[in-house]
């Protein structure tokens, strides 16, 4: 009895509630609203603020850089008198190789100023073209040696200082002991400009020639190949290796501790700080194995090393995002449990595995600290031709010009950060691309 | 092959009238599945007659799938997943050693509850199986078999013009036909369904009931099935399973017109399920 009339109250108390309820829904209503609103608002600073910042970035560097895409060059009528160059006129390469080019390249800059006199004015003088311009003269000779004997006009760099004057990014009103050009030279480089003699060509030194010490020789070729080699390495090395350990893992492997281990210890090794993989590359594969410093096989191996956990986790999601059904179907018509993973698993998993596989590359495209440890900071000239050849890449030379005191390397360590950012970005775009074309397939 | 000689698993099977002719294809005995330390099925004795449809009926969770999964072994793609007793296939226990399981179920095809054709063009569905074991000789000795086999599904006249297109385009009850077709194909003996037309409207069902009657001349056909009444449209035998176990088993007919059991009543007169 007691047991009804307690419900009986709770029913009536219910009953009584319903139209209070309803009022305190509309009540409450309003600030529910509100809340999503502010909410939304939250996230729209968020984005406003990544984008902000995202564009502070581009635009500082792509402010500072894009001169870089540009060299002030200056055209001479240089004579090269066989005596200079080759007194005994056999065209020997090794004497056309050795021979000197300076002198020329002095005298047609001294025909152009006559009034020039003095051992110091004729210093300052010399140094308003670039000191590297003798390889360029050589090249030519060596490139065709029927030249020598007759006058030439070619354009050359103007030393770096010369250049940075032209781009304003040096003040000719501060006081001339606080600038690297003299008043002279000033004057100089401004009767030049008024003979139309200064062009301003797009710098394809920076995109066919290796480091150098100076700023106007110095292009980004060498690190550009060095990253290629490296990249090639890497993945050769790290994709088949993180697709058959994924494959294992999902596909094959029982589930138990031991690959739970080893699936905790994946998951770790991604967040494992690179530079402590070029100490491992360093102690390893230079100490142990006695493989040669600064070469893109060890940069390629450390790389691979660092990718590997990322591509492996990359494909075991994909392989986890293969719908059951499909392995069921595969093995229900009597396929083997290899024929179901290579006839229709691995297919459907790959757009996943490539995505996976791409952005690694991506990662390790700009990856630094670990290749600083195998000794792919060394300044190199050369290009490289090989896997075993000392080699710089792409975000190490971006690091060396970022710490190089040349006023010229400034805009110059900008463009090698935007040719990073284009190259990281074609990656990406591929990384998209294969995406939907694997998965519009049906 | 084992014919009559072999014991029937209940005393209504005894006693039944066809039972002379009774020709069992698939014999399990004491058949338990446990999944860890759970047990699903205890100690299962069915005989499943050959070129006949047998129904497995019974409440969702009464394991009538896991039933069905262990007579083509496909319960051994799961780890924690154990069978004992014995399933005999013509006589030969289908977990010997020399029995080989991709052997096994070339011979015991299977159909899904989800139509899950392969992502690939409708020819290739179909000619996935014969192609993994060896069954064409020829490009044009594969054509056949494809051809066939849609043909037998019922499905030939609906994609005979784009057997290239993908089979994931097809409409769900065509890509339940097509997935019995790409069965067909291997020349299976036995057939398992697990509720092959649960995702289907009620004109695609009706097309894979016609289908599977016209099936039962060549093949052996065990279907897992929801609808009772489609148990009885279908099925010459029909078995009852409640909470893992078998209740009752029988002809179709007697099953549904006087059911032994008292569960099997309550079941199939709708009082629980």
């Amino acid at each position: 009895m007691s047991d009804l009339a307690i419900r009986n109250v709770g029913m009536t108390s219910a009953m009584d509630a319903t139209t209070t309820n309803s009022q305190r829904v509309a009540a409450g209503l309003k600030g529910r609203y509100a809340a999503e609103r502010r909410f939304k608002a939250y996230g729209v600073l968020a984005i406003a603020f990544a984008l902000a910042c995202l564009m502070l970035l581009m635009w500082t560097i792509v402010s500072h850089g894009y001169t870089a895409f540009v060299q002030t060059m200056v055209r001479l009528e240089i004579t090269l008198y066989p005596q200079d160059i080759d007194p005994d006129g056999k065209r020997d390469r090794d004497v056309l190789s050795t021979a000197d080019y300076r002198t020329p390249i002095r005298q047609a800059v001294a025909d152009l100023f006559p009034d020039v006199q003095g051992r110091s004015d004729q210093r300052q003088l010399d140094a308003l073209v670039s000191p590297g311009a003798v390889f360029l003269i050589r090249d030519m000779v060596m490139a065709d040696p029927s030249i020598v004997g007759k006058r030439v006009s070619i354009t050359i760099p103007v030393s770096d200082d010369l250049d940075q004057l032209n781009k304003g990014y040096i003040n000719p009103n501060v006081a001339e002991a606080d600038r690297k050009v003299s008043d002279k030279q000033i004057a100089w480089f401004q009767r030049l400009k008024d003979r139309g003699l200064i062009e301003t060509n797009f710098n394809t030194i920076l995109f066919t020639m290796g480091d150098s010490r100076e700023p106007e020789l110095a292009g980004l070729w060498g690190a550009t190949v060095g990253s290629f080699f490296t990249l090639a390495v890497t993945i050769a090395l790290a994709f088949p290796i993180a697709v058959m350990t994924a494959t294992y893992l999902e596909e094959f492997a029982p589930k138990n501790r031991w690959t739970q281990l080893i699936e905790v210890n994946i998951n770790n090794l991604a967040a494992v700080p690179s530079i402590v993989f070029g100490l491992l590359g360093l102690a390893v594969f230079l100490g142990f194995f006695g493989l040669p410093r600064s070469a893109p096989l060890v940069g390629g191996m450390v790389l691979a090393l660092i990718t590997l956990p990322t591509v492996i986790i990359a494909s075991r999601a994909a392989f986890k995002s293969v719908p059951p059904s499909i392995r069921e179907a595969a093995l229900g018509l009597g396929a083997s449990r290899l024929q179901t993973v290579t006839d229709h698993v691995l297919p459907l998993a790959m757009p996943g595995i490539l995505t996976g596989a791409i952005i690694g590359m991506a990662h390790a495209l700009g990856e630094t600290a670990p290749l600083l440890m195998i000794g792919m900071v060394a300044f190199i000239v050369d290009i490289p031709g090989g896997l075993t050849d000392p080699a710089t890449v792409l975000p190490v030379q971006v690091y060396l010009w970022s710490d190089s005191p040349e006023r010229a390397f400034v805009e110059r360590t900008s463009a090698a950060i935007m040719v990073l950012l284009v190259f990281l970005f074609a990656m990406n775009a591929v990384a998209v691309l294969l995406r939907r074309r694997f998965e519009r397939r049906w | 092959m084992t014919t009559t000689t072999q014991i029937p698993a209940t005393a209504s099977a005894l006693k039944h009238k066809r039972m002379e002719q009774f020709e069992p294809s698939v014999v399990a005995r004491k058949v338990s599945v446990f999944y860890g330390e759970k047990q699903a099925l205890f100690d299962v004795d069915l005989d499943i007659g050959r070129h006949e449809v047998t129904a497995l009926i019974g409440p969702s969770g009464c394991g009538k799938s896991t039933f069905l999964r262990c007579l083509n072994r496909m319960n051994d793609t799961i780890p924690i997943c154990r069978v004992t007793g014995k399933i005999s296939l013509y006589g030969k226990d289908i977990h010997d050693p020399d029995i080989d399981v991709v052997h096994l179920r070339a011979r015991v095809g299977m159909v899904f509850q989800k139509p899950n054709p392969f992502p690939k063009s409708i020819y290739e569905n179909v000619a996935y199986g014969p192609r993994i074991h060896g069954l064409a000789a020829s490009k044009a000795e594969m054509d056949e078999i494809v051809l066939t086999s849609l043909d037998k599904a019922g499905l030939l006249g609906e994609v005979k013009d784009r057997l290239t297109e993908p089979g994931t385009g097809l409409s769900g009850g065509q890509q339940q036909r097509l997935c019995i077709a790409r069965a067909i194909a291997v020349g299976p003996e036995v057939i398992l369904m697990d509720e092959p037309c649960s995702a289907l409207d009620p004109i695609a069902t009706a097309k894979i009931e016609e289908l599977i009657d016209e099936l039962r001349e060549n093949f052996t056909i065990v279907i897992v099935t929801h609808s009772m009444q489609q148990a009885a449209r279908v099925s010459q035998r029909t078995a009852f399973f409640h909470l893992g176990v078998l209740v009752e088993t029988g002809e179709t007919e007697d099953i549904f017109t006087t059911p032994k059991d008292k569960r099997t009543q309550d079941y199939i007169t709708g009082r629980f399920g």
